[in-house]
């Protein structure tokens, strides 16, 4: 009788395994995150910017939220106060006090980074968000369930969530004009830039042409091209005339974002070894210490 | 070595008290605030906002709560795994709690996210890179194991006491026959369940504790550290049995049974070197990081962090160490519930205090309505487990032998 149910116990334990096993191999790695050598890029020169906000128009306009009339964003008081990217624009521009050799205001872009290794796409529970081949990282509305877990995980607090709506709340991040590059189209924030402070092209150009900038002039920027290795690259890049920390830039590591979590999560589930393993030594447990019992029982 | 019989019946006893009603009022009032979020969205009822996208919900019903149920695992280790038989009289009330517990995460869940009608896509919908999707698999999954675990407590309720009024009696000879045939197939597999339940426990907790790596810097260092999931995973081991004794007392005391002290005395004894590792690991943590330098800062985070650890961990620790209290229903008591407290409090500070965002221009602090739903949902748990266990064969109630010990605690496990 007991052996019996010894031997049902082997073969279920067994079933269990080869079933657990199965599903690890058809189970795909998440979304896609392509680290294309041709993915693009935008530079921004924060010491060229001059704080219209026309791109804050473009933006809207381009999104379909309501933009209101192009002249209204001649009102430099906005600007009196910092302001974040939220569900109402997906890009925002703040100003700060002038830096070394100048007497400017500088004035700063702020918008979804586009990392090379996105923290959103690695935290996402159901992959809603993907980083595409020319650099853009995505949010998929059909997919998202809504648990903001990307706006927890962002290194740079960009997603935003619309917190009044009670059906279909939607997370808002710049999309890097996905549907307009597609076209051929530059971004709309690119295009309309009166000075050209925004260069959208291929990112390891970008990086060449950022260099090129600060080495020529060393008195206009300092020596830090931020974005090139923070969080293990973003796309987005900035240059400026002042320490980014000044310029309200979080203070970040080389290391992508999602680096150390995902290699506990894969150290966890490796091929489901440790899990699987773990069944069998406690199914090994138990059925020692139910021998155990029953050799008690048949001594006494 | 003999051990006591185990004899789970219904206890008889009335629903309504005064404390019912209270707890009714305080599960309405919840109840209530609960529709302002479907009605209105997330922001009409929290103080949740693009800075601070995680509040109490997050904190208290899905990471503390899915914490304070590990007293099902734990004890079915010991009782089931282990077969220490001695325990199995805890077995059952625990499970009850840790199924209670794991339905209302998952209510958290429901009700926290902004789409609870796509709450399933997780099932089809894989990111194998998110501890996130990890967690979420592993809870449903879990939860469903808790539901079969606890199915042979409803078969044992009604087998050969179906009767339905009416009509539906024709129906009463097949319902039993179903039952019936439920039970044998249970009393064969159920360690299949048993073991995977354990697994995974021990993979959930550990990855709730991996959720908060992805903040990086965001999350202040005293607690942001990659050994978090081993710390959460230590720490729900440790809360495993102080919160199934917190619970016993309180239910022997509310429905006016003896406490299982020679039990509970024994479970408090492994307590505290399990509390004893998590300290270690915790502390130990704090030396190799040097995060200690924050410690001398005066600010939420440090205070908050001293509290946890003094209250939650080192004094609990020290009482637990004294044989006194070890026989002391009161002084366990207050032990088990510190460290409760404890880890309740860790997980606030993890998901809750210690974020913080980079351009923050005011702290959280959670709305009534937040604080609200959470306490009702605590009150309705309560009500929820006085139902059970006042109509189903849960508690054990010591030197009560009247049925011969025939069936197990758990249905296949001798």
């Amino acid at each position: 009788m007991s052996g019996k149910s010894r031997r049902d116990f082997l073969k279920s334990t067994a079933l269990i395994g080869a079933g657990v096993t199965g599903l690890s191999s058809t189970a795909k790695a998440g979304p896609k995150n392509i680290l294309s050598e041709d993915r693009m890029g935008v530079l921004v020169d924060t010491t060229v910017c001059i704080g219209c906000r026309n791109c804050e128009w473009a933006c809207k306009d381009a999104h379909n939220l309501p933009a209101g009339n192009l002249d209204s964003y001649e009102d430099r008081k906005v600007l009196e106060k910092k302001r974040r990217p939220d569900h109402t624009a997906l890009t925002v521009v703040n100003e700060y006090s002038p830096g070394k050799n100048s007497n400017l205001p500088i004035d700063v872009k702020v918008q979804c980074m586009h990392c090379d290794h996105p923290a959103c796409v690695s935290a996402c529970i159901v992959g809603a968000f993907e980083k595409h081949e020319n650099g853009t990282v995505t949010w998929d509305t059909d997919m998202c369930i809504g648990c903001r877990y990307c706006m927890a995980a962002c290194p740079f607090q960009v997603p935003a969530f619309e917190y009044e709506k009670a059906l279909n709340p939607m997370i808002m991040k710049c999309d890097f004009c996905f549907d307009r590059t597609k076209e051929g189209k530059l971004p709309a924030c690119v295009s309309i830039c009166p000075v050209e402070a925004l260069t959208y092209g291929s990112r390891n150009d970008l990086v060449k042409i950022a260099r090129d900038r600060i080495k020529r002039n060393p008195d206009r920027y300092i020596d830090h091209l931020f974005g090139e290795y923070e969080v293990g690259g973003t796309s987005w890049m900035y240059l400026a005339n002042k320490d980014f920390a000044e310029l309200e830039f979080p203070k970040l590591g080389k290391n992508a974002a999602p680096g150390v979590s995902e290699s506990i999560q894969h150290g966890i589930f490796a091929y489901f070894v440790p899990p699987v393993s773990l069944y069998a030594l406690l199914g090994g447990i138990m059925w020692l210490s139910k021998r155990r019992k029953e050799l008690d029982e048949e001594v006494k | 070595m003999s051990h006591e019989a185990v004899n789970p019946v219904p206890v008889k006893h009335k629903y309504f008290t005064p404390g019912v009603f209270i707890l009714i009022i305080i599960a309405l009032n919840g109840l209530v605030f609960l529709m302002g979020r479907f009605f209105f969205g997330l922001g009409a009822v929290t103080n949740l906002n693009n800075q601070y996208p995680w509040g109490l919900w997050i904190g208290v019903d899905v990471a503390a709560g899915v914490a304070l149920a590990a007293g099902g695992f734990t004890t079915a280790a010991l009782g089931h795994i282990m077969h220490k038989d001695e325990y199995h009289a805890i077995v059952r009330p625990a499970l009850l709690t840790a199924m209670l517990g794991y339905t209302f995460v998952a209510f958290g869940v429901f009700v926290d996210i902004g789409r609870w009608y796509f709450i399933w896509h997780p099932l089809i919908m894989w990111n194998g890179n998110s501890a996130l999707f990890e967690v979420g698999i592993c809870v449903m999954i879990y939860m469903t194991v808790l539901y079969i675990e606890f199915l042979p407590i409803v078969t044992e309720r009604f087998i050969g006491k179906v009767n339905l009024p009416g009509f539906l009696s024709g129906l009463n000879k097949f319902i039993d026959k179903v039952l019936r045939l439920l039970d044998r197939g249970l009393s064969k597999t159920i360690f299949i369940f048993i073991i995977a339940g354990v697994v995974l426990s021990t993979l959930h907790q550990s990855s709730l504790g991996t959720l908060m790596v992805i903040a990086g810097p965001k999350m202040h260092p005293l607690w942001q550290t990659p050994v978090l999931p081993l710390l959460f995973l230590l720490s729900a081991v440790a809360v495993g049995f102080p919160m199934v004794i917190f619970e016993s007392l309180i239910a022997s005391r509310s429905l006016g049974l003896k406490p299982e002290m020679h039990i509970l005395s024994k479970l408090g004894s492994m307590m505290a070197p399990l509390l004893g590792i998590y300290l270690a690991f915790k502390i130990g943590d704090m030396f190799i990081r040097e995060t200690f330098v924050y410690l001398t800062e005066f600010n939420t985070a440090s205070v908050m962090f001293t509290i946890e650890l003094l209250f939650g961990v080192i004094i609990p620790l020290r009482m637990l160490l004294s044989p006194k209290v070890l026989k002391s229903p009161l002084y366990l008591f207050i032990a088990s519930a510190l460290i409760v407290f404890g880890v309740l409090l860790n997980r606030i500070n993890n998901f809750v205090v210690a974020y913080t965002p980079p351009y923050s221009t005011e702290s959280y602090f959670p709305s009534f309505g937040e604080i609200s739903v959470t306490v009702g949902f605590v009150a309705i748990l309560v009500l929820a487990y006085r139902f059970i266990v006042l109509n189903f064969p849960v508690i054990s109630l010591p030197g009560k032998q009247t049925a011969p010990q025939s069936k197990y605690t758990v249905r296949g496990i001798k």
